[in-house]
């Protein structure tokens, strides 16, 4: 039975939260990816750029204990309004060197991504009371029925993909791969297979 | 006289990127019907399926990630090939413009993304003269992700104790599965390019991915190759995502060239579960059909 959570996520419920427990999200979250991590690290975390605060700061309000999504969606333009088309999760690894520094940023209540991330990531769970959720990679169109309502869109200039989307979820189904006790189920895929690749390999 | 072919380029990219074609589609739901009930592996496989589903029914693309669009025309003696690279791109901008591509064209200095899917060297084109008549167009839309996990490698590899045979090709191809673990949006379909030189390798092995699921290898030296890829590689237990289980590969499909005495690359190219191709077949007087 998947577990229903709501952003802005207690710290409790997270703790409460174990590698293997599937989820359903609800609530504001926000796709962030390559540029839009590397924007906050240089903007937020290396240095303070005074021009950009104002974006920090709405930011702010969607991410304390919320949830970041890495997501290039596919959107249309309807009238004034933004529709996700199609919006599965990105490859997650690409983010490993950005994305301890921005959980810590934002008291982030976790990250929605695909293909696991690395140890530094793991101690940022561990640190931050933070986990990470496995998306359906490739489920563009299913997961963009999950999506209810774009919010508004930060960084426009990025271009489609790399933007800032803040949107409305419900139900977004995923599961927790790392949690925020040291526990990954991608390490302990790695390690099995590593086993079973060493004896394939002799033959 | 040559065809336009604008038209025919556009609905194929709709194709290919909103409907899986069926034999991706029936391996999807053998791979599944072998998962645990109740496993991670099994809800993955259920949410792939349902996501093809509701793709097809509403034309809308299967990932968001719509890929590098990567065109293989036949075409016969005396066509325009600048003009059928501008109608293919002309197709795919517009594509880009109705939703059915994302804008997947980033210029590498400026960082700016060109917005229509179309720039320098995007989208991919290989064009090859053929006898008669004949003209068709057959496209992947490949994803990053499963593009990054893809690579090269030289045979011998000391470290896996791969020699230059085909028993080194399967060492190596291995290590490639099993270091893409869940990153390349498994169960992957790995197309193998056997020796050429490094840019050739790469796109024999691309080529590959062509080919149906469920077609034999001609060769049965490469068919046996690929059986013994497959079934090791689904001995890993990556399975799809990555959440472990008995699918990480639906498919292998492997073809060769000849390479230069001092050389042996062997390429991998890893596709993702939503493998995505179509064709349109051209008849002699210019009508054709989009096929999968």
């Amino acid at each position: 039975m998947a577990i229903k959570i709501a952003t802005p996520v207690p710290n409790d419920t997270i703790a409460s939260l174990k590698a293997g427990d599937a989820v359903l999200i609800n609530g504001i979250i926000v796709t962030a990816r390559d540029m839009a991590h590397k924007y906050l690290v240089e903007n937020f975390v290396k240095t303070r750029n005074e021009a950009e605060a104002a974006v920090l700061e709405k930011l702010e309000g969607y991410l304390r204990n919320g949830i970041i999504y890495h997501c290039g969606p596919i959107v249309r333009k309807e009238g004034d309004e933004w529709r996700f088309v199609s919006a599965g999760p990105t490859t997650s690894i690409r983010e490993e060197i950005y994305e301890a520094d921005v959980m810590e940023l934002f008291d982030l209540a976790g990250v929605i991504g695909k293909g696991g991330m690395g140890p530094r990531t793991l101690e940022g769970c561990r640190k931050n009371t933070s986990v990470y959720f496995h998306a359906i990679g490739g489920a563009g169109a299913l997961i963009a029925r999950n999506v209810k309502r774009v919010v508004e869109v930060i960084k426009p200039e990025f271009g489609t993909p790399e933007a800032f989307w803040v949107i409305e979820v419900a139900d977004f189904p995923c599961l927790v791969t790392m949690d925020s006790h040291g526990n990954s189920l991608h390490d302990a895929v790695a390690a099995e297979s590593k086993k079973r690749f060493e004896e394939l390999l002799k033959g | 006289m040559q065809f336009s072919v604008e038209q025919a380029a556009f609905e194929v990219v709709k194709r290919a990127a909103t409907v899986l074609p069926p034999d991706v589609v029936r391996a999807l739901r053998d791979a599944r019907d072998r998962e645990e009930e109740g496993s991670n592996a099994r809800m993955a496989f259920d949410a792939i399926l349902e996501n093809v589903k509701i793709a097809a029914e509403h034309s809308v693309p299967i990932c968001q990630d719509t890929g590098w669009p990567t065109f293989f025309v036949q075409h016969p003696a005396g066509w325009s090939l600048r003009r059928m690279r501008r109608e293919i791109e002309a197709a795919v901008a517009r594509a880009a413009g109705e939703a059915i591509l994302r804008p997947n064209a980033v210029d590498s200095v400026s960082g700016k993304n060109s917005g229509n899917c179309v720039g320098i060297g995007i989208p991919t084109i290989y064009f090859s003269e053929v006898d008669g008549p004949g003209f068709r167009i057959d496209l992947l839309l490949k994803g990053g992700g499963s593009e990054n996990v893809s690579g090269q490698f030289s045979l011998p590899d000391r470290t896996l104790e791969a020699g230059r045979d085909l028993d080194g090709v399967f060492k190596v191809v291995l290590k490639a599965v099993f270091d893409a673990q869940g990153k390349g949006c498994g169960p992957a379909v790995v197309g193998v390019g056997i020796g050429g030189d490094r840019a050739h390798s790469l796109s024999l092995a691309k080529k590959q991915l062509l080919r149906p699921i469920d077609d034999v290898n001609p060769d049965p030296r490469l068919a046996e190759l690929e059986e013994r890829i497959k079934k090791a590689a689904n001995e890993l237990g990556i399975g799809p995502m990555g959440f472990g289980g008995k699918n990480t590969v639906l498919a292998v499909k492997a073809g060769y060239a000849h390479r230069h005495p001092a050389s042996f690359f062997v390429s991998v190219a890893y596709f993702c579960w939503a493998s995505r191709r179509a064709s349109a077949v051209f008849d002699a007087e210019g009508n054709y059909r989009v096929t999968q």
